[in-house]
């Protein structure tokens, strides 16, 4: 029955082989963009399927299927397998649930694009390599898809390879496409050594192996210097692909590609990767307590950093951009706080919720001829009304407004990162919470409301066709409401004993990590009081940044108070402006340094003038001595005489001497 | 069996003494022929891998006939699981080779198809001599074909490559030829006792040696003498710098060669001679010889990164490659081996393709300058994918084939329990960031961007006959990256025998020695 698991994958990867090879005969549009979107909602419909079944079926263990071997060396055996279980699952729906969506509004968003198969090629191979990575059964094949899902990304990016794009050090949209995939292969040297680890340590680099060894009976058994290692270097492959500092530079430059794109695999499914690998692993990082703070640490100063960064933005793509980073940001410190399922849960309204939102900014992209900027929009609300009201239920979403998605997963974080971490961590992310909220309604009101500011003769905005609109409204029904699979036991005690439907759900996969970390930790046990005026607080917080927004891009055509704020202290506003010059700290001290070193030292002087030098200079000796001997070939025998009388004279002296 | 392999060894070597025959203005006639000997060849190798035992670590298709008696020196040819592939890669790449040298080389012909098939009958010869002397020949007969390949049909410093790919090679045999000596009297003499005093034959060697090991102290010599040519032939840094040269002034077909098989040669030889007969020294040196992998794993991905020719940047890449296939052979695991041996293969298909691909840039625009194209990827679409192809692979995308090879060689010399540190695995690691760097960068350049280089606007994208040499690489890059163990399972038993052999006699080191007092 879980046999039918093979399938998931391989339906995306026949259409990427069809559409990939023959699309370029096929050509019709509709045929394309039908075949690749079916592709993904047949997987789509196998997967509810088998979680219909998975959760009728006794057992709350993984289901192990294999398909076949794929590396066997030694004792190292890697199979190409796959693990059916609740987190599988789970990633599985939302990949291919909220993939076949964006394949729709692909349909429309590409329409008339000379390179459209080429497109939904790709896009079918990353949902291919993308199912990969979450339904493997050992780190080797989740390291095939992690790494598909990075050339996709790479693809993609690089879509319009002809296009120029802004950035540093960026002209074209290719070297865009270039920093995404060089970034990522640091975090994925993290990810090998990883696997190295755990298979020197284990032996074995099967998932459900390894997290049982961990933890079945061996708590305490591998020393705590080797799990801090291991999940150490797999959280620099999660920094990587997640966007975390401070590898987190490729994700903005990754809008370079097209909007559909940025929701898929900037926003909804690839970035949240990372969260997987230690969801996946969260025995081994249960283990590491240094790793889990490290993670809490990084997790928030990204939340942190990249928000404050959205404050400032007027590239539509790229605030949402850095809001991604920002709420990905939120999902680690929830993993650092130990709050796994809290993670989990996030990960799944932010693919609703963020993926809508870049849908949304494709919507009105697409119906502005390309324009970007938000402060040259304005008033779109009468001209897109779907288009409005969906982003507008999406914003309330990420700002964490009662009881829309967000509100629920976002809640939780704060929750357990107060309850496990105190008052200071809790605070800097409630902050960047409040940012989340000012800048989202900011690019709100810029962007729909107001003046219309745009050059009316320059572009007409208009709503999008059916096949952008109705994914839009499938994905604001879910960001409304796809929050109520968690709801709190404070709020929902009234309905039944544990309301929470996703931490039920998730519980075998995190009940390890869960036990590992009560034996570590002290559990303060709170009242539902207590996180009841947590959540009072927080939705303040939220409304506070709206209200900042409103009072001064809604209420004041003019913008006086931000004009104000940005003259006064113009430091600030530069350096947010200027994402705190990352990119030109890595440039000038890692990137520029070892270029010119091997261009200057390692290539033009040790290679050339030493290690060769040495090497001419040997036979251009051999050749001076051998010019200089030459010269004693005189052909005259007299000379010859001469030397053999000369010769005669010294063996003889020397025998008569000695 | 064994007339077959007699037969595909011998077969190139008649069709270059046929050609001679050939009317030399009959170009297409030339070309057809070579091409066809070269294929039948290749037929030859399929048969022999479907007839060789993947269960048994021995020689197989063995056969000896006296050659000259006086030093015991005869024909003695045979397969192993590690040969066999490589001389399947061989005679893979050689059809390959002569279809990109149809447009490749427009001058000479005849002389220039004679010398292509006296170079496979000396690569295969290389790879299946189970003779001391016989090898010997084979490695040192290789040099002439390539010589003239480079030195005619080569480039305008083709003159000082040639040189320097000459004199590189000949000092690093000679001392080779120096230690078959010494090998040839020990054994001859005071292991076996032969009346001739001397022997070359390379399962007595081996067999011999198993009991008897040369004592250490000049063990040591023996296998810094055999180890000089081969790693001159690798190239292991800080002996690299042939390579760049040779690589940058030889046609297209004559890189493809150069980098597909010739270099695996360097590498073949330290299995089949430094491990396999010389276990003692070899622990003793690894971490020597490990050390400098790792060096020139990185040195050669950062200089590939600042080349501005792309044949240039390629070849560099290769002294990277090639790092990670020594690293994996001196781990003496038999991951490290098995992935050493698959990386030969992988290495020889990636850059080879790598290779075409920029021969085929060059054809159309005589240039191999990065900063000359931009753009191309609008003109030539179904270029771009292949080159793309190669690219991958050779990055090390997981899912083609260099993934496998490299990974098994990392993961080999990580639980090497002769290196016994993780540092030579993890600076190695870094290198996959870097190959990505300088590959990226180049395909950046080149392929993507406005084409705005007027001279590239109406560029042709590949006909049958280019679409015809990639495909079938491309199926191997594919083949090997999703089922690579139809591949492992051949070379598992033979490599397997090395690691067992090194490692029992790691433990009987001190033993050996008071032996021979």
């Amino acid at each position: 029955m879980f046999e039918l698991v093979k399938l998931v994958p391989l339906l995306p990867l026949i259409g990427f082989l069809i559409i990939g090879l023959f699309g370029s005969k096929i050509k019709n549009e509709k045929i394309i963009g039908s075949l690749g979107s079916l592709t993904v909602l047949s997987s789509f419909f196998i997967l509810c399927y088998l979680l219909v079944k998975f959760l009728g079926s006794e057992t709350s263990g993984p289901v192990l299927i294999p398909v076949y071997d794929w590396i066997n060396v030694g004792n190292l055996n890697i199979g190409f397998s796959y693990q059916v279980d609740q987190l599988s699952l789970l990633f599985g729906l939302i990949i291919t649930g909220v993939g076949s969506l964006i394949h729709i509004y692909s349909m429309g968003y590409m329409h008339g694009d000379k390179s459209y198969f080429r497109f939904f090629a790709y896009l079918n191979l990353f949902i291919f390599m993308m199912l990969n990575l979450v339904l493997a059964d050992n780190f080797v094949l989740t390291f095939l898809g992690w790494e598909g899902v990075g050339l996709c990304s790479y693809l993609l990016i690089g879509f319009w390879y002809d296009k120029k794009f802004d950035g540093v050090r960026i002209t074209w949209t290719g070297d865009a496409a270039n920093k995404a995939f060089i970034v990522n292969r640091i975090g994925d040297f993290g990810f090998l050594v990883g696997m190295f680890l755990v298979f020197i340590t284990f032996g074995s680099l099967s998932y459900t192996e390894v997290n049982s060894m961990a933890a079945g009976g061996y708590i305490g058994y591998y020393n705590t210097s080797i799990m801090t290692a291991i999940s150490l270097v797999f959280f620099l492959g999660c920094t990587g692909k997640s966007a975390q500092l401070p590898l987190a530079v490729w994700l903005p430059d990754a809008m370079a590609g097209p909007t559909p794109v940025s929701a898929l695999i900037h926003a909804a499914t690839m970035v949240t990767a990372g969260i997987f690998l230690i969801a996946r692993n969260s025995v081994i990082f249960a283990l590491a307590p240094t790793t889990m703070t490290i993670i809490l640490v990084v997790g928030i100063i990204t939340a942190f950093t990249a928000a404050s960064v959205g404050l400032v933005q007027n590239d539509f793509k790229k605030v949402l951009a850095y809001s991604t980073v920002s709420q990905l940001g939120f999902m680690f410190a929830a993993l650092g706080a130990g709050a796994f399922t809290a993670g989990v849960f996030h990960v799944m309204t932010h693919a609703f919720f963020k993926g809508l939102l870049f849908l949304g900014a494709g919507s009105v992209i697409h119906a502005m001829s390309d324009e970007q900027n938000i402060k040259l929009m304005g008033g779109l609300k009468k001209y897109m009304p779907k288009t409005y009201f969906t982003f507008l239920i999406a914003t309330l979403a990420i700002a964490g407004i009662p009881f829309f998605s967000g509100f629920f997963s976002k809640d939780e974080i704060l929750y357990s990162v107060f309850v496990n971490n105190g008052i200071l961590p809790w605070a800097i992310l409630a902050i960047s919470a409040l940012f989340t909220a000012f800048y989202m309604f900011r690019l709100l009101y810029l962007v729909f409301h107001g003046e219309e500011r745009f050059n009316h003769s320059k572009f007409h905005p208009h709503e999008s066709p059916s096949t952008m609109t109705i994914p839009l409204i499938i994905l604001a029904v879910l960001s409304a409401i796809g929050g109520f699979l968690g709801v709190p036991e404070a709020l929902g005690s009234w309905i039944s004993e544990h309301p929470n439907i996703l931490h039920n759900y998730l519980a075998p996969i995190f009940s390890n990590a869960n036990k590992v970390l009560t034996t570590h930790n002290d559990i303060v046990h709170h009242s539902h009081l207590f996180e009841i005026v947590l959540m009072i607080v927080s939705v303040c917080i939220a409304l506070i940044g709206i209200y900042f927004a409103r009072k001064f891009y809604y209420l004041d055509k003019d913008w006086k108070t931000p004009r104000k704020l940005v003259s006064s202290s113009p430091g600030i506003y530069k350096m947010l402006l200027n994402k705190y010059k990352i990119d030109e700290f890595y440039f000038t001290f890692i990137v520029d340094p070892i270029v010119l070193a091997s261009r200057n030292f390692f290539w033009k002087v040790l290679d050339i003038k030493i290690i060769d030098g040495i090497i001419n200079g040997t036979a251009n000796t051999t050749a001076i001595f051998a010019q200089s001997l030459k010269k004693l070939q005189t052909g005259i025998v007299q000379n010859y005489a001469v030397l053999m009388a000369l010769g005669i004279v010294i063996i003889l002296g020397a025998f008569i001497l000695f | 069996m064994t007339e077959l392999l007699i037969i595909t060894l011998f077969l190139p070597l008649l069709g270059a003494l046929l050609l001679l025959f050939f009317n030399k203005s009959n170009v297409s006639a030339l070309k057809n022929f070579s091409l066809g000997i070269s294929l039948l060849s290749f037929i030859g190798t399929i048969i022999l891998l479907l007839n060789f035992n993947t269960a048994s670590p021995d020689f197989q298709f063995y056969i000896n006939i006296p050659w000259i008696p006086q030093i015991d020196a005869g024909f003695r040819i045979g397969l192993d699981g590690i040969s066999i592939l490589l001389v399947a890669l061989t005679t893979f790449l050689t059809p390959i080779m002569i279809l990109s040298s149809f447009s490749a080389i427009e001058k000479r012909e005849k002389e220039y198809y004679f010398f292509v098939l006296l170079l496979e009958f000396a690569m295969i010869g290389v790879f299946i001599a189970l003779d001391l002397i016989l090898f010997y020949v084979f490695w040192e007969l290789i040099l002439i074909p390539m010589y003239f390949i480079i030195g005619i049909w080569g480039g305008k410093d083709k003159f000082y490559a040639t040189v320097k790919f000459f004199i590189f090679t000949v000092v690093g045999s000679l001392f080779m030829l120096a230690a078959i000596v010494w090998v040839g009297v020990y054994v001859g003499s005071n292991v076996l006792n032969l009346a001739s005093g001397f022997t070359v034959n390379y399962l007595a060697i081996y067999d011999a040696l198993q009991a008897s090991p040369i004592p250490m102290d000049i063990q040591k010599w023996i296998f810094i003498a055999f180890a000089l040519a081969f790693c001159i032939k690798v190239p292991l840094f800080p002996l690299h710098t042939w390579l760049p040269d040779a690589h940058t002034e030889a046609p297209t077909p004559g890189s493809v060669i150069l980098a597909g098989v010739l270099l695996k040669m360097g590498t073949y030889g330290l299995i089949r001679f430094n491990l396999d007969l010389f276990p003692q020294a070899s622990v003793y040196y690894s971490s020597v010889i490990g050390i400098l992998a790792v060096i020139g794993i990185i040195y050669g991905a950062i200089l590939a990164m600042v080349q501005t020719d792309i044949k240039r940047l390629v070849a560099y890449s290769s002294v990277s490659h090639m790092g990670f296939i020594v690293l994996g052979i001196f781990s003496v695991t038999s991951m490290g081996l098995q992935g050493a041996v698959i990386q030969m293969v992988n290495h020889g298909l990636s850059t080879g393709m790598l290779f075409l691909c920029v021969g085929m840039l060059y054809e159309r625009r005589h240039t191999r300058e990065i900063s000359e194209f931009g753009g191309i990827a609008k003109v030539m679409p179904v270029f771009t994918v292949f080159f793309s192809l190669a690219m991958l692979a050779s990055v090390g995308l997981p899912g083609l084939n260099g993934f496998v090879g490299e990974y098994l060689t990392l993961i080999g010399s990580f639980t090497s329990p002769i290196y016994n540190s993780w540092a030579y695995t993890i600076i190695s690691t870094t290198g996959v960031i870097f190959a990505a760097v300088y590959l990226l960068w180049m395909f950046q350049r080149v392929m993507y961007g406005q084409n705005t280089n007027p001279a590239n606007h109406n560029l042709k994208d590949l006909n049958k006959r280019e679409i015809g040499m990639l495909v079938p690489i491309v199926i191997l890059i594919l083949w090997i990256g999703l089922y690579p163990n139809s591949f492992l399972k051949v070379s598992e038993a033979s490599t397997n025998k090395t690691v067992q052999n090194v490692m029992m006699h790691k433990s009987t080191n001190n033993y050996s020695i008071q032996l021979n007092k």
